[in-house]
């Protein structure tokens, strides 16, 4: 039989001693979930993305500035909500088909085809897979949004919300929209909806990003709100002197000769500038 | 003996093994998850065993948990009690803005987190016996025989107790600032400081460091002061706000001295 490295796809291998292990108490680990505020409007001349930016492990907050809108295809993106796992590789998995088949022909993708292939992928594993999607993009035939449920039934609509945040959201649209609505006011609408989430659902929180695609073009607005910056820290700060960790023993061992290679400490080096930058810099990327 | 029979679990074939080991998995019926006859998972809250044709037994549920946290630190002369005011109730926030804390006495000062509904029955209950108590010895409850008071309120409900997780704060009769920290049957213990709640795990180690100077060798201890203190409790809540999605909103900071409680609101995120 083919292993699962050389059949493609997920690897069930483990899944007989897993249930085993639990029925001894080895409880399986937690996946990290998105309780999520995302949602889509479309606008006048395009579409509107937006999302929250937490992700939760039980009632902790795992991440306060991930990423939500994945990107698709250069006209197409995709809000996730439900395991981050599933939403991140089920829209990379049909992004990377995508760009190939762009590639075989060499034309725009269409937001339909990249509908089908998540609903078909979805569907194939049954709910499994939890990703629950707001789809979005322009295309030859205009501006399609769309919301997909992890057991892979559609539905296409002019303002859609998911994630345990959407009923705040859906509020908020039911409440303002609007056909053929401006830019501004499109913008607007889907930031007060994903702040009914931030504000509203214990599962949704940190900033608003959003995506604006319109024909010819897409605006990626990482953080377009930041209003849950940290509001206090102790002036005092926390410092502690040299020595306050106890060294109870010290080793020192010589490096083996054979493997000082010098070209191996240039690259450690510049491994380690790398490793200094402070992780903020991924909070104001802005594509 | 059908052509399904050869799948179910436990099914003999003739010239093997009846069955294995218990409890191992032999085989499973078309349809079947694979180890749902061992271990049936609680499909939902209150159904303790189902199967998929089987009875179902439904039971009174009568816990909820509302989240929170509250802490207690003492210091040379004073005590602090905080809380924060979230009521949190699954996804949701009933109330941004619900006082967790009860002032016993000028000199006592009571936080509890777990179920809201409980709470409000014990801060009732104790309101109640220290009116009683005054009347009867025309004093103030002492912070020793406070401590005591809750902790025999608590046990009194050992076998359906109160969702409730206590501390308590003040200052006793020698002057001194003391906390108590409590389990939710009245198992307690004075303490330097003290949290309790959905951000206990956050916050403790953090007061066992600073407070206790715990894990710091060689460091020098030095009593914190009134202000200082403070302020490192808003850090901490604010730290626990950031990552425990169950605080937020405000926290309420009594400030107990011999000249009596003062209460400072503080602001938390929203999200």
């Amino acid at each position: 039989m083919l292993s699962a490295k050389e059949r493609g796809g997920f690897s069930f291998d483990n899944v007989l001693r897993n249930d085993h292990l639990e029925s001894k108490g080895y409880a399986m680990p937690k996946p990290v979930k998105t309780g999520t505020t995302i949602a889509g409007v479309v606008f006048a001349d395009g579409i509107v993305l937006g999302a929250d930016t937490r992700a939760t492990s039980g009632s902790t907050v795992f991440e306060k500035f991930c990423e939500k809108i994945h990107y698709i295809a250069p006209n197409i993106y995709c809000c996730g909500a439900g395991t981050s796992a599933d939403t991140e590789s089920s829209t990379g998995l049909i992004s990377s088909q995508l760009e190939l088949h762009r590639l075989a022909t060499g034309r725009e993708s269409r937001v339909a085809t990249s509908l089908t292939m998540l609903k078909r992928m979805l569907f194939r594993y049954q709910g499994h897979v939890s990703a629950a999607l707001v789809l979005g993009g322009v295309d030859l035939n205009g501006p399609h949004l769309y919301t997909v449920y992890p057991h892979g039934s559609t539905d296409r609509l002019p303002y859609v919300t998911m994630g345990s945040g959407s009923l705040a959201a859906m509020a908020v649209f039911e409440c303002g929209y609007k056909d053929d609505m401006s830019l501004d006011y499109a913008k607007q609408l889907v930031y007060k909806g994903i702040s009914a989430g931030i504000y509203n659902d214990l599962g949704s929180g940190g900033n608003v990003d959003l995506c604006i695609i319109k024909r010819g073009s897409t605006e990626y607005l990482r953080g377009y709100a930041t209003e849950n910056a940290r509001k206090y820290r102790r002036p005092a700060g926390y410092a502690f002197a040299p020595g306050t960790t106890a060294v109870l023993s010290s080793k020192f061992t010589r490096p083996l000769k054979e493997i000082a290679v010098v070209e191996e400490v240039v690259a450690a080096e510049a491994g380690m500038e790398g490793a200094a930058t402070p992780a903020t810099g991924e909070m104001d990327t802005t594509t | 003996m059908d052509a399904l029979g050869l799948l179910r679990p436990g099914a003999s074939v003739s010239g093997l093994p009846a069955a294995h080991t218990p409890g191992a998995a032999t085989g499973f019926a078309l349809g079947d998850h694979a180890g749902r006859a061992q271990a049936a998972p609680a499909a939902e809250p209150g159904v303790v065993a189902s199967t998929a044709s089987g009875p179902l037994q439904r039971r009174f549920q009568p816990y909820q948990n509302n989240g929170g946290t509250v802490l207690a630190v003492a210091g040379k002369g004073f005590c602090v009690v905080a809380s924060d005011t979230r009521l949190g109730l699954g996804y949701s926030i009933p109330s941004r803005k619900v006082s967790r804390i009860l002032k016993m006495t000028d000199k006592v000062v009571l936080a509890s987190s777990g179920m809201q509904a409980d709470m409000l029955t014990l801060h009732k209950t104790l309101r109640m016996r220290l009116v009683q108590y005054q009347q009867t010895h025309q004093k103030h409850m002492s912070l020793t025989a406070a401590s005591q008071m809750l902790s025999n309120m608590l046990y009194t409900r050992r076998f359906f107790p109160y969702y409730t997780f206590n501390v308590l704060g003040g200052i006793d009769e020698n002057g001194e600032g003391w906390a108590y920290g409590y389990d939710a049957i009245g198992s307690h213990e004075k303490v330097s400081a003290v949290c309790s709640g959905t951000g206990q795990t956050l916050i403790q180690p953090v007061l066992d460091n600073q407070i206790e100077f715990k894990q710091q060798w060689g460091a020098p201890k030095v009593d914190l002061s009134l202000e200082a203190t403070v302020e490192l409790i808003r850090d901490a809540f604010t730290s626990a706000g950031e990552r425990d999605i169950y605080t937020g909103d405000f926290v309420e900071i009594c400030k107990i001295t011999k000249d009596g409680v003062d209460v400072e609101e503080f602001q938390l995120k929203l999200d």
